[in-house]
């Protein structure tokens, strides 16, 4: 086992309203690969960027070769030898391979960029990790896998001592992701640290040689990769934190009726042959990963983005759902989880966020009755406790939990059967949460179907009658709430896929 | 707490808002305007200024009323300037070498003009062109067609008085040998109709909800691409008016001309308050907006500024106009 290069000490860090880092360890050593895991939203992605100096840590220490460091911005940390590869690749898609690698700091000749040179070093480099790019192709016409391979080198370019891969597979075909390990391996033998995010437990096996575990914002241990069991790891991934009231029995009768069926559906490369039904009354929890694929089934669903393939059956009868519009005839509503996005016209009234998806009930002949409109908008914010001054305030100056029971009355003009809540309480406080929750329940009592897609397992547990895990655009699991637990539910999301 | 801060919000509004917004200042910037050229020069302050100024008025308000929509849904027209005389020049083409009665030239004219704006729309809509280029070539377009139909020569609409001159007094008649310039009236019906569609039906709401937040408003099941359309057909059958109210006023049509005619157009409705981003806008400011140029154009003379410093004026009550749009929402974004 190499030398320590890396320590962050009790690095704590707040931001308004969350203790995102709560004290957190970290070690990495010359010459080994570091698996860092955790659920989503476990603090992993804030302690990179901590330690590349895109956040400001409150408190803690960071030593790094032997010395006390901090660093301002991503360029000292670079500078230093500590360097990213992250998951979205920033790579700009018309210039040169070459071009990419020593972009702001080229070589120059006299005031010309000197691209000849930029060229042969960039041969160097890939020379070094025995791989085949060509310099001075264009890298939008580079495979994922190849342009990944780019931002390797230009790590190593920089003279890394430490690379950090965050979720560096979630984008590779098998033989890319092996290519990836051998130039890993490379890199590990000689010497340098490696720090590996992902949620995929068989690369972890495969790559790492310890597994460090953070779990909301705080860090639960070290194990040694070849000394322990997935179960292990999902164990201190998932802990024993007691949640507040889970539904222990599906509350929906056993004898009501499938509104949704969803038949093999295909949509794209993250919604794979997924199949489920959903009932009346019924609230389907959908659980999983980063980039599992349930916002996209949603959204193939809700005719957002195209369906390649599968059949949808509404009550029973086949359906065609090409676009919103179908999907919405077809009673389907969706609330997005990107509210400003997605959701809601800011800079438009409470009224007519209201009526946007039924406006047709509230016209007189081609005019739009505005007295119908805020009577119907007066209604809603009344039932869902709407906090507004009036239904003509402009809905950007409400807060989220208000903006999201909005986009609910949107819905219920509707009259739909069918609502889809895409994470329904990301970025609402605590109280308004319970509100939300609430209201869905009664929701289900009165008869609607709900597919809840949530990351947060507490609210997976609390608001589900069944619960489907998807993982990598595949269903690969179905659970009844009676015997789901978090540990069955992770063990699913986290599933080889061979 | 949270009726809290939402109160703040409420009076973040400033008064300006309260008494109409950007349209209001824009109102008293015309009034303003009026009487500052009107002090300055005596030669201004006569009826037959007047009557100058609403004549010119016409074909900008017209093209203004109708560009507004695009505009509102984020995008832009640039074809109605020389669309405008194209259509002009075709409707004219068929009077005076056809025979067509005057009737039927200008329905034609009008249809035109309801083409070109579809042509646009689908480019934009459907085809997902960015608007600006798309109507950049349907600007060449109506340009290169106008000028082909006609043969490259000027064409003029029958005259007041002559058969078939009678769509001259649409926009102004004689009465004891005074001017009367009665096509004020229809734009100001227009206004009312236009103000009445914006905020009182489907178009105009969908409209503005497109051009807030396109992705919201289609995820609600709104035929987005239809009422993106429409948008653009509304403003090709304004830019077909005002090739009516162009050809009346002026007594030759010469093709090659009109370029730059759709800036006046759209710098009146930004100047009016209609958001080059898109989602914010009104009828009545863009009148205003509209006036604000008219009387820049022809006020400026009075004071012995040629045209090329009324280029330079607007040119900086533009910059003003869109720089209070951009304060207005980093305000609101705050």
């Amino acid at each position: 086992m190499g030398e320590v290069i890396l320590t962050m000490k009790d690095i704590d860090k707040s931001f308004p309203g969350v203790h995102a880092l709560d004290h957190v360890d970290l070690e990495v050593r010359k010459g080994e690969v570091l698996a860092l895991m955790g659920e989503n939203g476990a603090g992993k992605s804030t302690l990179m960027k901590v330690l590349t100096g895109i956040y400001t840590k409150d408190s803690g220490t960071i030593t790094y070769e032997g010395k006390e460091v901090e660093f301002h911005n991503t360029r000292e940390a670079q500078d230093a030898g500590i360097v990213i590869v992250h998951q979205e690749l920033n790579m700009l898609g018309h210039l040169t391979v070459a071009q990419n690698i020593f972009i702001g700091r080229e070589f120059k000749k006299g005031i010309r960029i000197d691209d000849r040179k930029m060229n042969e070093e960039a041969k160097k480099l890939f020379d070094r990790m025995n791989i085949g790019i060509d310099p001075t192709e264009t890298m939008s016409r580079l495979t994922v896998g190849k342009q990944q391979m780019c931002e390797i080198a230009k790590a190593i370019s920089h003279d890394a001592k430490i690379i950090i891969f965050d979720e560096p597979s979630a984008a590779l075909t098998e033989t890319e992701i092996e290519e990836l390990f051998k130039i890993i391996r490379d890199l590990k033998a000689k010497g340098l640290g490696i720090v590996y995010i992902s949620h995929r437990m068989d690369e972890i096996k495969v790559i790492t040689d310890r597994v460090t575990v953070m779990r909301d914002g705080t860090y639960v241990g070290t194990l040694i990769t070849k000394d322990s069991t997935k179960d292990d790891i999902i164990n201190m991934m998932v802990g024993r934190v007691i949640y507040e009231d889970p539904k222990t029995q599906n509350m929906v009768p056993k004898d009501a009726p499938v509104v949704l069926k969803v038949d093999h559906l295909n949509a794209g490369k993250l919604v794979q042959d997924v199949s489920f039904e959903l009932h009346k009354g019924e609230i389907l929890g959908f659980s999983g990963l980063m980039g599992a694929g349930r916002t996209e089934t949603a959204r193939a669903l809700f005719g957002a983005d195209p369906i390649d393939s599968g059949d949808i059956y509404i009550k029973g009868k086949k359906v065609t759902i090409k676009s919103p519009q179908d999907a919405v005839r077809c009673g389907i509503g969706y609330l997005s989880e990107d509210r400003k996005r997605y959701g809601i016209v800011v800079q438009k009234t409470v009224a007519e966020n209201t009526t946007m998806a039924s406006l047709e009930n509230y016209m007189s002949g081609i005019f739009i009755d505005k007295k119908k409109e805020k009577e119907v908008a007066d209604k809603y914010v009344e039932s869902l406790a709407t906090k507004t001054p009036s239904v003509d305030q402009l809905v950007v100056n409400l807060s989220g939990g208000n903006q999201q029971k909005v986009v609910i009355a949107k819905w219920l003009t509707r009259d739909c059967d069918i609502l889809i809540f895409d994470e329904p309480t990301r970025g609402i406080d605590v109280g308004a949460k319970n509100e939300i929750y609430k209201l869905m329940n009664t929701l289900a009592e009165q008869g609607k179907a709900i597919i809840m897609i949530s990351s947060e397992m507490t609210e997976i547990l609390r608001m589900s009658d069944r619960i489907v895990v998807m993982c990598e655009g595949k269903k690969t699991g179905e659970l009844d709430i009676s015997e789901a637990t978090q540990e069955n539910i992770m063990n699913m999301a986290t599933r080889e896929i061979g | 707490m949270a009726n809290k801060t939402t109160n703040t919000a409420g009076t973040n509004k400033s008064a300006i808002d309260k008494l109409g917004g950007q349209k209001f200042i824009v109102l008293l910037v015309v009034i303003a305007l009026f009487i500052f050229f009107c002090a300055m020069s005596p030669n201004f302050r006569k009826y037959t200024t007047i009557v100058n100024i609403l004549d010119f008025s016409y074909y900008i308000s017209l093209m203004a009323i109708g560009v507004a929509f695009p505009l509102m849904t984020g995008g832009v027209d640039l074809s109605i300037g020389t669309g405008l005389v194209c259509y002009s020049l075709v409707g004219g083409y068929l009077i005076t070498h056809q025979g067509w009665p005057t009737a039927a030239a200008i329905l034609v004219s009008i249809l035109m003009g309801v083409l070109i704006g579809v042509l646009n729309g689908c480019l934009v809509a459907i085809m997902d062109l960015p608007a600006f280029l798309a109507t950049l070539c349907t600007c060449m377009i109506t340009r290169g067609l106008g000028s082909i139909i006609v043969g490259g020569f000027g064409i003029s609409w029958p005259a007041a008085g002559t058969p078939g001159g009678w769509f001259r007094k649409i926009f102004k008649i004689q009465m004891n040998g005074t001017n009367i310039p009665i096509g004020f009236l229809w734009i100001i019906l227009l206004v009312i109709v236009m103000t009445f569609v914006l905020n009182h039906t489907k178009v105009g709401r969908y409209t503005l909800a497109i051009g807030s937040n396109k992705e919201a408003t289609k995820l609600s099941g709104v035929n987005v691409k239809f009422y993106h359309i429409f948008a653009y057909v509304i403003c090709g059958f304004f830019a077909g008016l005002a090739s009516i109210s162009y050809a009346a006023i002026f007594a030759t049509v010469q093709p090659g001309s009109g370029a730059g005619f759709e800036l006046e157009a759209i710098g009146g409705a930004i100047i009016g308050g209609v958001s080059m981003t898109g989602g914010v806008g009104s009828i009545t400011g863009t009148l205003a907006g509209v006036f604000v140029i008219c009387l820049l154009k022809t006020g400026l003379p009075f004071i012995g500024l040629t045209a090329n410093w009324q280029q330079i004026a607007i040119g900086f009550v533009l910059i003003a106009a869109v720089l209070v749009d951009i304060l207005k929402r980093k305000s609101e974004g705050n």
